[in-house]
């Protein structure tokens, strides 16, 4: 075990990769001798040459189609875009190629990509550098999406992307790449929790109200402040990171639901057409019998992404996500839906 | 204007050339006669599978009418370890690579998505997108370079796909990185009903210069010549000269797909003017002059031609529609479980109508 950033962590989940199987190969832009601009391939050109870490051109839709044709010919790769609002370029090759190729050949041609992408806001940045598409890829059959909130799982899941034969949409969340954990870059796969698995990353304490709140990625961290902030007012917390964008482990959803009665769902995208709303039909579905309050769901606004000054306009943050839990116990004071936008 | 490669024009008479003679000088009499066989062989493919949908076997046919020697001329050059991407119109290729032919025609009735395994052909099944292709060919070939491998990838484009942005894409990296790639521009004149004119100004074969990828133009109708060309792209990628560009200029005789009307958008006398260009009838010629075209030769080629047209017609009827659950069917490569949750419950919900 070492302690590493989450950005160190990938570093550590690419080299091993590359060292179990060489057909893996990485491609994107500024990855080589920059080693990308979070650095999370940093040495790698120089440890594994340019064959196998490669600079392309800046083209979006070239890397990922190329990275389609390297497959065919038995190749792994893994292409960095460089940024979550640059990937849209690609998005043909993603969603009418690389998502299709297995069923439309029968599963004759398995395409085993995985498509690293720097995901989200909270870090100052210009227009198309803090976006949330994760519902346009969950959206789309044929895709698995994860997205990571610790180095341990950065680094593991990471590793279970590439090794996948199906292809993996793997979104970063920049506002956790320095976040340090400790870090084995060598658990055997098929002893980790699967791909596919949500993860109770702080459990419910008590008897009193409890709710669950599921999140993924970049709100993580914020969903664990608020389970010690509600926890001093006597209000349990379990905090579900869902990992898993695409299969939703919910059964890990269900059953948490089922003990709390209530449910919270906050991400970062816009909620319109946004993943909680999937959710919360679901955990309705599932466990309506079980539910002492309509789920909540707190996100962003239905905005393009604001400029730097007003993100935290936009982000759902503590105090957000807390007054949507006051909503879920339906305690006196919590705000109205229409009088907090974005908190519905 | 950009010099037009023809070693075999219109009326069937062959021009030497020192250039290009040497890249098909083992076609003997018998050679000929194959070709001229291919050629005959998948224009009775397309005229079955045209009838076949006109008789509701199949939604819908692209036809290659006019455009077999750019596919049978490039088709036939491949090796067997090359591997072919192309898009939904060659018909001729795949015919080549050695695709079934009850294969060609079962997407076009609607109970697959693609029919064939590459891997058994070398050859992608038909991609829709149009130029996307390309992209796949270029990193199938970064592959081949990778391994070290002699092999070549071709991607088929038309003149429409020279306006799709994966297809520069494509060219840069096919370009910058050397890749063993070939591609063959089937300027066909229409995409859909826009003529070539509303995708460029200049001849399409000089595009590729300015991303540093030899080009050449081809009589698309002349099968000795695109065989030449395509053989010279095929050794120079084989030899680690990279990418090239063939455009071969032929005529899509036949609508876009039968869903489609020319006479909405083709020039009138057009088709007249290429039907005397026609790809078959002048290497017919060739043949006779000759003395390598006879009765015996005539009949073998016919009786051929029917038979793959009675296999076809035999083999497509006999096709049964997909089980239900084939919707669900190999979307992942590795268990799914909330897809595996909605095929069972579908599979229940059927279940409640067979009591």
């Amino acid at each position: 075990m070492t302690t590493l950033t989450l950005a160190k962590a990938l570093n550590a989940g690419l080299r091993r990769a590359m060292t179990d199987d060489e057909k893996v190969v990485l491609m994107g832009e500024d990855i080589g001798k920059l080693g990308g601009v979070y650095r999370v391939t940093d040495a790698l050109q120089t440890e594994f040459g340019a064959a196998r870490v490669m600079d392309t051109p800046l083209a979006e839709s070239g890397i990922i189609g190329t990275a389609i044709g390297m497959a065919y010919r038995g190749y792994r790769p893994v292409c960095e875009i460089q940024f979550d609002g640059f990937v849209y370029p690609a998005f043909d090759q993603i969603v009418s190629q690389l998502a299709k190729m297995h069923a439309r050949t029968r599963g004759a041609v398995r395409l085993p990509l995985t498509i690293r992408i720097p995901v989200g806001g909270g870090i100052g940045a210009a227009e198309h550098h803090s976006e949330s598409p994760e519902s346009y890829f969950a959206h789309t059959a044929g895709l698995r999406v994860v997205s990571v909130s610790n180095p341990q799982d950065a680094c593991t899941m990471l590793r279970q992307a590439i090794a996948s034969d199906d292809p993996v949409i793997f979104f970063e969340p920049k506002r956790r790449y320095h976040v340090k954990g400790e870090v084995d870059d060598a658990i055997a796969l098929d002893r980790a929790m699967p791909l596919g698995s949500a993860r109770v990353a702080h459990a419910r304490t008590g008897d009193g109200p409890a709710v669950t709140l599921v999140t993924w990625g970049g709100l993580v961290g914020v969903a664990l402040d608020a389970a010690v902030a509600a926890a001093d007012e006597g209000v349990s917390i379990e905090v579900i990171d869902l990992r898993s964008l695409s299969p939703i482990d919910y059964d890990t959803v269900a059953a948490s639901v089922r003990a709390t009665g209530r449910t919270v769902i906050a991400h970062e995208g816009p909620g319109e057409a946004g993943l909680a709303s999937e959710i919360a039909a679901v955990v309705t579905e599932r466990c309506f019998h079980f539910l002492e309050a309509a789920p909540v769901r707190v996100t962003g606004h239905d905005v393009p992404y604001p400029p730097a000054k007003l993100e935290r306009h936009h982000l759902p943050d503590l105090d957000r996500i807390l007054d949507g839990v006051d909503r879920a116990l339906g305690r006196h004071g919590s705000q109205a839906p229409a009088a907090v936008p974005g908190v519905r | 204007m950009p010099e037009l490669i023809q070693l075999l024009d219109e009326h069937g008479t062959r021009h030497a050339s020192a250039e290009w003679d040497p890249w098909i000088q083992d076609l003997d009499d018998d050679a000929l006669a194959a070709l001229y066989e291919d050629m005959v062989v998948v224009r009775r493919i397309d005229t079955e599978a045209t009838a076949l949908q006109r008789q509701g076997e199949l939604a819908l046919w692209p036809p290659l009418l006019g455009q077999e020697a750019a596919q049978i001329g490039s088709g036939r050059a491949l090796r067997a370890d090359d591997f072919v991407f192309s898009s939904y119109r060659e018909n001729a290729v795949a015919y080549c690579r050695g695709v079934d032919v009850v294969d060609l025609v079962r997407v076009w009735r609607g109970i697959t998505a693609s029919a064939w395994n590459p891997f058994d052909v070398g050859m992608a099944t038909p991609q829709v997108i149009i130029g996307a292709q390309s992209l796949h060919a270029t990193g199938y070939a970064l592959g081949i370079q990778k391994d070290g491998d002699d092999a070549v990838a071709v991607a088929y484009i038309g003149d429409g796909a020279m306006s799709e942005g994966d297809v520069s894409e494509a060219f840069v990296f096919a370009s910058t990185f050397q890749a063993p790639v070939v591609f063959i521009c089937q300027n066909n004149h229409y995409a859909i009903s826009e003529p070539v004119a509303v995708q460029t100004r200049i001849p399409l074969v000089d595009r590729p210069a300015g991303f540093g990828i030899p080009a050449v133009q081809v009589d698309g109708n002349d099968v000795l010549a695109v065989m030449a060309v395509t053989r010279q792209a095929l050794d120079r990628a084989r030899t680690g000269g990279g990418p090239s560009f063939i455009e071969a200029v032929t005529y899509r005789m036949g609508p876009h797909t039968t869903a489609d009307d020319p006479t909405r958008y083709r020039a009138a006398g057009e088709l007249e003017v290429w039907a005397q260009r026609d790809p078959i009838s002048r290497l017919r010629t060739l043949l006779e002059q000759r003395g390598a075209f006879g009765p015996e030769l005539e009949t073998r080629v016919a009786e051929v031609a029917d038979r793959v047209a009675r296999e076809l017609r035999a083999g497509i009827t006999e096709l049964d529609d997909p089980p239900a659950l084939d919707v669900f069917s190999h979307v992942y490569a590795e268990p799914h479980h909330s897809l595996d949750r909605q095929r069972d419950e579908y599979a229940r919900y059927l279940e409640g109508f067979t009591e």
